[in-house]
């Protein structure tokens, strides 16, 4: 049976209870939410409430006097127990009150001593003691972390130490966390050996946009609401990014636009356009997995050919010559004007039919319904939204760069109804010194640590084990390493500090890893660490994101942290400070006093240390009166009591963001090149099944928390593989079985569920689960500038048994709508 | 029979503490509708119990209207054709679910070919053979299912939900 919650009513939110601006912290959309505190023998009735509405009635659809038990929790405000109900801010521009299957169960996911939810999450420091954790003061731990990382550290010698930091926004990362971290590992010190949380090293995912001078965030959300087309390219915006989908690309199809869907499989969006747009009026492109450049090139070639080009943009706004930047290390290709790019990428339409697996007529289309004017001789407007598909697909630098190419050659960028943009995965929230320094391309970290690199390991809500590539060995090594370290600690127990370090210490020279894992949740790599930190998220903490569409607000803390849980700033903030001592305690002034300037009461201060010195008008005060809307980034002023942000970027026509001083924007020379990462095509001829991987509406962007969910986990107890049911047959697979995929590199788990859609011996499985880690069969092959390609892996699959009972129980129907 | 077995999942759920605990001892006149000057606050909703139809009112996979627990919050009543768990009468086929999208409320559709609620307003499906299972979309919660009971005459009675309907603090509406 599925789970319910027999909750048959819920307290009613009184008049006056504390109404607090949220913007959801789980996905890129940011949507506005409010939430609601009120003290615990108080509550509202059918007649007197916060809506001042009848509830004794029925209420319709769409209203904004309900909410479901999802929306509901007890939890400690100031030290007392308060209802809690957060749910959708109808007046927000982002969502418009609407809520998604994941945002609309955040008051569900906070911790609650009362309703029992989110146990797991971490309340207290706790420290490798007598063969398990235990938990202590923030004193005592950081204490231990500073004198065992001092140990291998020194002065312009911080290569010892690894650091595995987020990077986003939401969530428990935002402007003052990012900034925090970044403050000590980039300022304090000069961390070379890091990387971010969804990959294996230090850099950006679209190098090749920022390269071609393009911010990857340059549009707002309701250029897709006046758009004439809307080309998708690798990416599932109904469920990845659902209240963009939602609220803003159903809008732009209701006003007549078409829609380019360029995705191996048919996703849950291509059904939806349909469902939306009409059929005829969606072109789904199935590309074969991995041929995006030549896609891309072919349109490219044959939009130019037409003469389908802003021919003034081009000559006002990009590159003039031929190649401006040549092709090297750092750079996967050249960068160059519009008929150098031409040349470059030259691909007829044979060809890209060839290595697409497309008709030529649907290959004109696209370009058709992407470029060709309308009737009336006027230029056709289309908007461009790309994600993980060719993020982390095959040959990154040109699969973006050459997508850029089309929407720069048609003036589809810094104009209404355009853009060329990342969807996006968690909000934005970066500011931090340079990364300079760390190199281009940056340090494979996980390839280092498996060949032995590194003594100190400082994790910031990363968790390899679920998110890398060559998981398995990863695992293997990173256990062993750490072991060293807990089997020299539990031998010298009882041990002073002083012992205990020296112990420690001895371990990491022998090959051993210290250690320091920072994160709301026992994590799965955090089962290695040996001091272990807790954080809190948003809400637990006032917190600054931006959304896909630079969309700046501040989520107002609506609740006390979890135990003496703190804010990843002010964590950051305490190892400075316990760094700053130890050095000086031990006589290393100079360096001692790299780590002054912390003496920060609150998270405000980490706020106010970091982004608002990059942007004095933007302060804590200014952007609560901004509420949910918020202000668009960047901030160029403050004028009549608000913020003045930036409707969308680049509406002059001047391109900076490569560093240029002539403002002129590059086209990508990339020509069509095969696979692109080493072992691809190896591992494609010797295994049957593409295992595509990627997201789920469900619980993309908070299955941490999802893990103790019960509305989730028996939805799907264990991660889903999407397979086509003669292949299923083939195998002697029924739904729900229990498979393991196996290749070259390791194996996983996942429960069987018939996709009829699904092309012959290309399956697809979810990405990131915390019981059945995809990363486990990713070979280690990685593109130009260390950018994973998860997306290409294949393996074969077999039956490990039938269906558990709780995998029996659920339903294998399809994902798409029927009315 | 089979319909114990919702009662049993209630139980655990108010026995873990949880809201249900914290709602039930707060709505103190919480009571039917029309009952509202009653003097005793029970800890937990009184449902109606309501004849929906009788056995042989009822054609396989083709589903009837119904209200529940008042007219103003639309169900379904459907007899499966197959048994299935939290199924009521005597072929263990008998099911009834709101129709009302526990998203944002809009009105769905049944589709008798693979017996699911289909919502038009944002395309969550939820499966009338897996107890109202969303099989995707936006809604926080599985479908609301009502409870079933069949008299000796045949008589279905609806006398319960399991989730909060769509539209409504209470699932019985107070005055
Ligand atoms: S679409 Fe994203 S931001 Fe909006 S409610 Fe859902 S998870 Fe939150
Ligand atoms: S109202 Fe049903 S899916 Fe939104």
């Amino acid at each position: 049976m599925a789970y319910k919650r027999n909750i048959d009513r819920l307290p009613i939110i009184p008049a006056g209870a504390k109404e607090h601006n949220v913007t959801c912290h789980y996905c890129i959309v940011g949507c506005g939410y409010k939430a609601y505190t009120w003290p615990l023998k108080k509550q509202g009735t059918t007649d007197s409430n916060w809506m001042g509405e009848d509830l004794s009635k029925q209420q319709g659809a769409e209203t904004e006097a309900w909410y479901a038990p999802s929306m509901y929790n007890v939890v400690k405000q100031n030290g007392a127990d308060v209802h809690l109900v957060i749910k959708p801010d109808v007046n927000c521009q982002v969502n418009s009150g609407l809520g998604s299957i994941r945002g609309a169960r955040m008051a569900e996911n906070r911790r609650s001593d009362v309703t029992g939810s989110q146990k797991q999450r971490l309340t207290d420091p706790m420290v490798w003691r007598y063969g398990t954790w235990q938990p202590t003061s923030w004193d005592d731990a950081l204490d231990l972390v500073a004198r065992v990382t001092a140990r291998v550290i020194d002065k312009d010698n911080e290569n010892d130490l690894y650091v595995s930091m987020f990077d986003h926004g939401g969530s428990a990362g935002g402007y003052e966390n990012t900034w925090g971290t970044g403050k000590l590992y980039f300022e304090s010190m000069k961390v070379k050996h890091c990387r971010i949380h969804n990959r294996p090293a230090y850099m950006s995912e679209v190098h090749s946009s920022r390269d071609m001078g393009v911010d990857e965030l340059n549009y707002n959300y309701a250029d897709y609401e006046v758009t004439d087309t809307i080309f998708l390219v690798g990416t599932n915006p109904m469920e990845c990014q659902t209240n963009l989908f939602l609220n803003h690309m159903v809008k732009g199809m209701q006003n007549g636009a078409k829609v380019v869907i360029s995705d191996p499989r048919r996703t849950v969006t291509v059904d939806s356009c349909e469902q939306v747009a009409g059929a005829e009026n969606v072109l789904h492109l199935p590309i074969t997995t991995g041929s995006d450049v030549a896609l891309h090139n072919t349109l490219f070639t044959y939009i130019a050919d037409q003469g389908w080009v802003d021919a003034d943009f081009i000559a006002k706004s990009t590159f003039q010559g031929d190649v401006a930047v040549a092709a090297d290390s750092a750079y996967p290709a050249s960068l160059g004007s519009f008929e150098a790019a031409r040349v470059a990428c030259k691909m007829s339409l044979a060809d890209g039919a060839a290595a697409t697996g497309l008709t030529e007529a649907q290959l004109i289309q696209a370009a058709e319904w992407i470029a060709k004017p309308k009737e009336d001789g006027s230029r056709r407007k289309c908007v461009t939204g790309y994600e993980k598909g060719i993020i982390w697909g095959n040959d990154n630098y040109r699969a973006i760069g050459s997508l850029l190419n089309i929407g720069l050659a048609t003036g589809n960028v810094g104009r209404e109804g355009g853009g060329v943009c990342r969807l996006g995965g968690h909000q934005e929230g970066y500011y931090r010194p340079s990364d300079a320094h760390v190199g281009r391309p940056a340090p494979y970290i996980d390839q280092l640590i498996i060949a032995g690199g590194g003594k100190v390991h400082h994790i910031w809500a990363n968790d390899h084990f679920k998110t890398t590539l060559n998981a398995s060995e990863f695992k293997r090594v990173y256990n062993r390493r750490s072991n060293m370290v807990k089997e020299a600690m539990d031998a010298r127990a009882g041990a002073t500090r002083e012992e205990m370090v020296d112990a420690i210490v001895g371990a990491i020279n022998a090959g051993g890893l210290f250690v320091v894992d920072v994160d709301i949740i026992h994590s799965q790599i955090g089962q290695a660490a040996h001091v272990i930190l807790p954080a809190v998220e948003s809400g637990e903490m006032n917190l600054t994101s931006m959304n896909g569409e630079r969309r700046l607000r501040l989520t107002e803390k609506y609740m006390d942290a979890p135990g003496s849980a703190k804010p990843d700033c002010m964590i950051a903030a305490g190892i400075a400070q316990a760094l700053e001592r130890v050095l000086r305690e031990e006589g290393r002034t100079e360096y001692a006093d790299q780590f002054k300037g912390y003496d920060w009461a609150s998270e405000e201060d980490s706020f106010m240390d970091g982004y608002n010195k990059g942007n004095p008008e933007v302060t804590y005060e200014r952007l609560r009166a901004m509420g949910n809307d918020g202000v668009l980034e960047p901030v160029t002023g403050f004028a009549d009591g608000k913020l003045v942000g930036t409707n969308r970027l680049y509406e002059d026509g001047v391109f900076k963001r490569h560093g240029r001083e002539d403002g002129k924007a590059l086209f990508c020379m990339g020509e069509w090149r095969g696979w692109q990462a080493a072992g691809k095509a190896q591992q494609q001829a010797n295994h049957r099944f593409l295992i595509n991987n990627g997201r789920a509406n469900m619980n993309w962007q908070n299955w941490f928390l999802d893990q103790g969910n019960e509305f989730v986990m028996d939805r799907f107890p264990v991660p889903f593989i999407q397979i086509n049911p003669d292949d299923m047959a083939d195998l002697g697979i029924k739904a729900g079985d229990m498979v393991e995929v196996h290749n070259d590199m390791g194996a996983t788990q996942a429960l069987a569920y018939p996709e009829p859609t699904a092309k012959r011996n290309e399956t697809f499985m979810v990405f990131g689960a915390p019981n059945g880690a995809q990363g486990n069969i990713v070979n280690p092959g990685v593109n130009e500038l260390i950018l994973p390609d998860y997306k290409h892996t294949w393996a074969n699959i077999r039956k490990i048994s039938d269906a558990t009972p709780a995998s029996a129980a659920v339903s294998y129907k399809s994902w798409e709508v029927e009315l | 029979m089979k319909c114990n077995r919702l009662v049993d999942v209630g139980r655990r759920q108010f026995l873990r503490g949880g809201v249900l605990g914290v709602a039930g001892a707060a709505a103190a006149t919480v009571m039917p509708a029309g009952q509202a000057q009653a003097q005793t606050a029970r800890a937990m909703l009184d449902y109606p119990s309501t004849k929906l139809a009788n056995l042989a009112d009822l054609k396989v996979n083709e589903p009837m209207d119904i209200g529940y627990p008042d007219a103003e919050s639309p169900g379904i009543l459907l007899k499966l054709g197959t048994a299935v768990e939290g199924g009521a009468g005597p072929d263990g086929d008998i099911v009834a679910y709101t129709v009302l999208c526990p998203h944002k409320g809009f009105y769905m559709s049944y589709h008798a070919a693979d017996k699911t609620l289909n919502c038009p307003g944002h395309f969550s499906r939820f499966d009338c053979e897996k107890g109202g299972q969303q099989v995707w979309g936006h809604a926080t919660q599985n479908l609301p299912q009502f409870a079933l009971r069949v008299d000796d005459k045949g008589d279905i009675y609806a006398e319960g939900a399991d989730e909060l309907i769509y539209g409504r603090l209470s699932n019985v509406l107070q005055g």
